[in-house]
């Protein structure tokens, strides 16, 4: 079983993530899960969307280059080496991961993005500020 | 052996005779031995022996750099290929390079105008010259070589590339005269600061900067870091490569032209008609003594003015001032001539690459860096980095292989680079001049 990914090419200037993301909340279109890929020049967004149709359609509608991938979701068992299982499968069958990412589901609902930004500290006390509830590494961490 | 040439201090009338009869002989001759001139002359009906004066040059029609594209590779040589003892080449407006031949004399004649050129800024025999000029099928650096041999001086045959080594070389070989494009006396400073050598230690004195555009501030900061006097050189290779026109140390108003040799005038290049003299325009050339590939009226595309304003070197040749811009979209990019529509041929020879395309040319410290701009279409984007990666490598690899330079590639969305109305603006130069 596959389930569809679109991906969106980014180039590196600010601003890109926020108009992506808005043309989907305007399109009422809900992410389920995403990852960024970067290197010095350029970027591609990944992205797993309740509506990849509507989705892929309004992104190049909005001027990005979209293409669309089929990826494999697999249930990953929540436990110490529970990757690691799956990951010796895939070796031994003989196939190379060219990209993964994780989704997370937590028992209220809510998923788990994780970030880094250039200046972090500053980061943290402007989303504490915003009201956003913050993830400390223990109730990551714990199981 | 060489100090002022005969030919340097002649009167206008002696001057102007020489060149009339050279003209005359010359026209003959590619009126007689090059098909495509023949039809270029009796398109307009004009014979050889029309050319009465100096004046009757006009009536001829122009060279240009597409009648050597249409005639390439060797189309419009005027001697069998037995003759011609060497080949260049220089960058083309599309895919293909400009070809020139030089038969014997020519390269005994190139040696001679070269060395003069070299006299022209005090360089004799006794010097060690540092020819930095790349060496190869580019005109600069074995012009130069020949005409310092012939000058009697000792040359350095360097070429291009490997900085730290050339510093040293400099320093231990004691070389007095530098030969290199500006940008390159520039990266070679830093090079000395880096390799903890003081250019007071070096015994340079004088250094020959061409091949590529510079400003008189670059000129100051070039003498200042290397302790030397520096002196523009101007030539191309369609009419010999470098020794066409150079400053003496007393010229502070422009190259002295070898008008014996290359006949220059200043055309308006909308109407194509001379202007007078002082007066800016496109610098035309036709060579006089030139065997293999002599060019009647050949278009440089380059700006420029002529002066007959007396030097105080003596030297009564016309002097063209230093290079304002260009008539055309050529760019020069570390010393090599790039076209907008050399980079276009490459990308649409790759598969999946948009006609959507800018050139970004700016200067990192001393070094011109050009940036190709594509946009990412949806034929090319995969989801994978490793495509793009590969993609970006391809085009860089290509450019480096057709154009000799070498370029950063920048993926960019689509629509990004500005679409005008009319022609699109492929280049964006950032380097001030």
């Amino acid at each position: 079983m596959q389930v569809e990914q679109i991906a969106v090419f980014l180039e590196n200037k600010s601003g890109r993530l926020a108009e992506i993301t808005s043309i989907l909340a305007e399109n009422d279109i809900n992410i389920r899960a995403l990852s960024v890929a970067d290197t010095a020049d350029f970027g591609i967004l990944r992205l797993i969307v309740n509506d990849v149709t509507k989705a892929q359609a309004v992104l190049k509608k909005g001027g990005f280059t979209v293409s669309k991938t089929d990826v494999i979701a697999v249930a990953v068992p929540d436990r110490v080496g529970g990757l690691a299982e799956v990951l010796r499968a895939v070796t031994e069958g003989g196939y190379n991961v060219e990209y993964m990412y994780a989704y997370a589901h937590r028992a209220d609902g809510s998923a788990v993005m994780i970030f880094r930004f250039d200046a972090m500290a500053d980061a943290v006390a402007m989303l504490k500020d915003k009201g956003f509830a913050l993830v400390s590494s223990r109730e990551i961490c714990a199981t | 052996m060489i100090g002022i040439d005969e030919m340097e201090t002649l009167p206008r009338a002696g001057m102007e005779s020489i060149q009339l009869q050279r003209l005359q002989t010359l026209v003959a001759r590619v009126y007689d031995r090059v098909q495509p001139y023949r039809e270029k002359m009796d398109r307009v009906g004009i014979k050889p022996a029309h050319i009465r004066s100096l004046a009757d040059l006009r009536r001829l029609p122009f060279t240009t750099k597409d009648d050597l594209r249409d005639n390439y590779p060797y189309g419009l040589f005027t001697v069998p290929m037995d003759d011609v003892i060497r080949l260049h080449a220089s960058s083309g407006t599309t895919g293909k390079p400009t070809v020139v031949g030089y038969t014997e004399a020519d390269i005994q004649l190139w040696s001679s105008v070269m060395a003069r050129c070299l006299a022209m800024a005090d360089v004799h025999r006794g010097d060690l010259v540092h020819n930095a000029y790349g060496y190869g099928l580019f005109t600069g650096g074995l012009g130069a070589h020949y005409g310092i041999e012939a000058l009697g001086a000792t040359v350095i045959p360097v070429s291009g590339g490997n900085s730290k080594r050339q510093v040293t070389i400099m320093r231990d070989f004691g070389s007095t005269v530098l030969l290199s494009t500006p940008s390159y006396a520039l990266n070679l400073a830093d090079a000395m600061v880096d390799a903890g050598i003081d250019p007071a230690e070096l015994k340079l004195r004088v250094g020959i900067h061409g091949a590529e555009p510079w400003s008189v501030h670059m000129r100051q900061e070039v003498e200042r870091k290397l302790g030397l006097r520096a002196v523009d050189i101007y030539g191309l290779s369609e009419i010999i490569g470098p020794g066409v026109a150079m400053e003496c140390l007393h010229s502070e108003h422009g190259m002295h032209i070898l008008e014996d040799n290359f006949l220059p005038e200043i055309v308006d290049p909308n109407t194509m008609e001379p202007l007078p003299l002082g007066e800016e325009g496109e610098l035309v050339f036709t060579t006089l003594t030139k065997e293999a590939l002599p060019l009647i009226r050949y278009r440089t595309k380059d700006i420029s003015r002529l002066t007959l304003e007396p030097c105080a070197c003596g030297r009564t040749l016309i002097r063209m001032a230093k290079v304002s811009g260009r008539t055309d979209d050529m760019l020069i990019i570390r010393g090599v001539n790039v076209f907008p529509s050399q980079v276009e041929h490459v990308l649409m020879g790759i598969d999946g690459v948009e006609p959507h395309y800018q050139l970004e040319v700016s200067r990192e410290g001393n070094m011109d860096v050009m940036a190709i701009l594509v946009e990412v279409s949806e034929r090319i984007f995969s989801g994978e980095i490793k495509v793009l990666e590969r993609l970006s490598r391809s085009i860089q690899m290509e450019i480096k292989d057709m154009l000799g330079v070498s370029c950063k590639v920048r993926l960019v969305e689509p629509r990004s680079i500005q679409r005008s109305e009319g022609k699109a603006q492929r280049v964006i130069d950032r380097r001030t001049q």
